[in-house]
């Protein structure tokens, strides 16, 4: 089966890489799959939104990300986030609880927005 | 006498203290040195992602024009970032870091340039305030551990800074509006012993490109034809001219972060060397103290012996005599 290298990259340290079958995305313009040979693309991901990857050994990768680009070339793709965690990682109680907190005005949108993604890569809604 | 060796006594417990502290102070910075180098270690991915992202750009974007790449007609108004640290103890870290902040802002003067500043630490704020000079912004708090969002919090409000000089125009007086140049003052970090005060200009941005356009990049880049483009082409969401304008920002936070995790390291490495002198410095004195109240000591107790003696002898002289 056709695969490609992934490489989940955030700021503060590298998050995840590996061969993937398939990846999933959201960028502004709409959500987009990336299968092996996929033609060559650079796209900026939504501000609080979720990437999937399923990797060779067919397991799912998710991972809650804010804010980055996407960028497809040949047989490797690279997800550059701001900030990004892996579903495993995301505590679900502590962003239930940030959603519910969150007031209002730009810095609670961004909150908000994270922990939407949060709950979302751990399949949960708000 | 007594009293004499009572006060060298004392001196000598408050230096050994004073040596426990700098000796703490010394093994809890060299254990924060490899963390702070790991952290910086960590970044490098998404630096070299970013970069390599931004050349596929450059050249698939027909033109280079965005505020952030181009030179100003007449720069007359720069902003300087200056990182300093949040504590002191770390030798001359802070002072060598503003000597270089203030020779840069020495420079831009010279070429014309009013300077507004920017200052990241505690140390530059309490300097700048002291002297009472203007400063436009600052952050402090998270000298020693920063994270990315502190360093996007300061890009934020310098790319607006530096975008509201597109407008205004030259002529218009520095009035904290806009900005025509971004300068960034940091510690570089070489070696364990050695770190650097660095200036460097962050914007208008000159990007290390990845490709071969290295050799002409030293050519205004918005006046460079990017039909040659090498490399794969590209599909854009959005397109080129706005994912340009989006991630040249980020990539200024990029900097700015770079920047802050290598003046992190440096500030231990610093700090690590100035309490080890510190140390050394307490174990001298320690030496040289205790010799000089056994000396003390000593002449007591000669003085002592030789009352004694010198009593026994005035004692049996009287005796003789009778």
């Amino acid at each position: 089966m056709a695969e490609m290298s992934v490489e989940l990259v955030a700021v503060e340290r590298a998050v995840w890489s590996g061969h993937a079958t398939s990846v999933f995305a959201q960028t502004t313009e709409g959500e987009l799959g990336i299968l092996p040979g996929h033609t060559p693309l650079l796209g900026e991901l939504v501000e609080g939104g979720i990437v999937k990857i399923t990797t060779t050994d067919r397991e799912t990768v998710t991972a809650a990300v804010f804010g980055g680009f996407l960028s497809v070339t040949g047989d490797k793709v690279s997800v550059l986030a701001e900030a990004a965690e892996l579903a495993e990682e995301i505590d679900p109680q502590a962003a239930r609880d940030a959603l519910a907190q969150a007031g209002s005005g730009p810095e609670a949108d961004s909150v908000r927005a994270r922990s939407t993604a949060r709950l979302k890569a751990l399949g949960q809604t708000a | 006498m007594t009293a004499q060796l009572r006060v060298l006594r004392r001196r000598i417990r408050t230096v050994q203290s004073t040596k426990k502290i700098t000796k703490a102070m010394e093994l809890i910075a060299t254990s924060r040195i490899s963390r702070a180098q790991a952290r910086v270690e960590a970044s490098r991915p998404y630096a070299r992602e970013i970069v390599k992202v931004l050349s596929a750009l450059a050249s698939a974007a027909g033109t280079l024009d965005d505020p952030l790449l181009v030179e100003r007609e007449n720069p007359t108004r720069a902003a300087v970032l200056v990182l300093t640290s949040d504590r002191g103890l770390c030798g001359g870290y802070n002072a060598n870091l503003i000597r270089a902040a203030e020779e840069l802002q020495e420079l831009l003067r010279e070429e014309g340039k009013s300077v507004t500043l920017y200052l990241i630490g505690r140390k530059a704020v309490s300097y700048y305030t002291f002297r009472g000079r203007p400063i436009e912004q600052s952050w402090t708090g998270f000298s020693e551990q920063p994270s990315y969002r502190d360093a996007a919090a300061a890009g934020e409000e310098l790319v607006r800074a530096f975008l509201a000089g597109v407008h205004d125009g030259e002529g218009a007086q520095s009035d904290g509006a806009g900005v025509d140049e971004l300068h960034i003052v940091y510690t570089e970090f070489r070696s364990m012993l050695t770190q650097t005060p660095a200036a460097r200009r962050v914007a208008p941005l000159e990007v290390e490109y990845v490709e071969e356009d290295a050799a002409d990049s030293d050519e205004r880049p918005g006046q460079r034809g990017r039909a040659e483009g090498p490399g794969p082409l590209y599909e854009f969401e959005p397109d080129a001219d706005e994912l340009l304008g989006h991630l040249l920002p980020k990539y200024i936070n990029t900097r700015i972060y770079a920047a802050l995790l290598e003046a992190a390291a440096s500030e231990q490495a610093a700090r690590r060397q100035a309490m080890q002198a510190a140390t050394d410095n307490a174990t001298e004195l320690i030496q040289d103290l205790t010799r000089e109240a056994n000396r003390a000591r000593q002449g007591l107790i000669t003085q002592e012996i030789s009352e004694i003696v010198g009593g026994a002898e005035a004692l049996s002289a009287a005796g003789s005599d009778d």
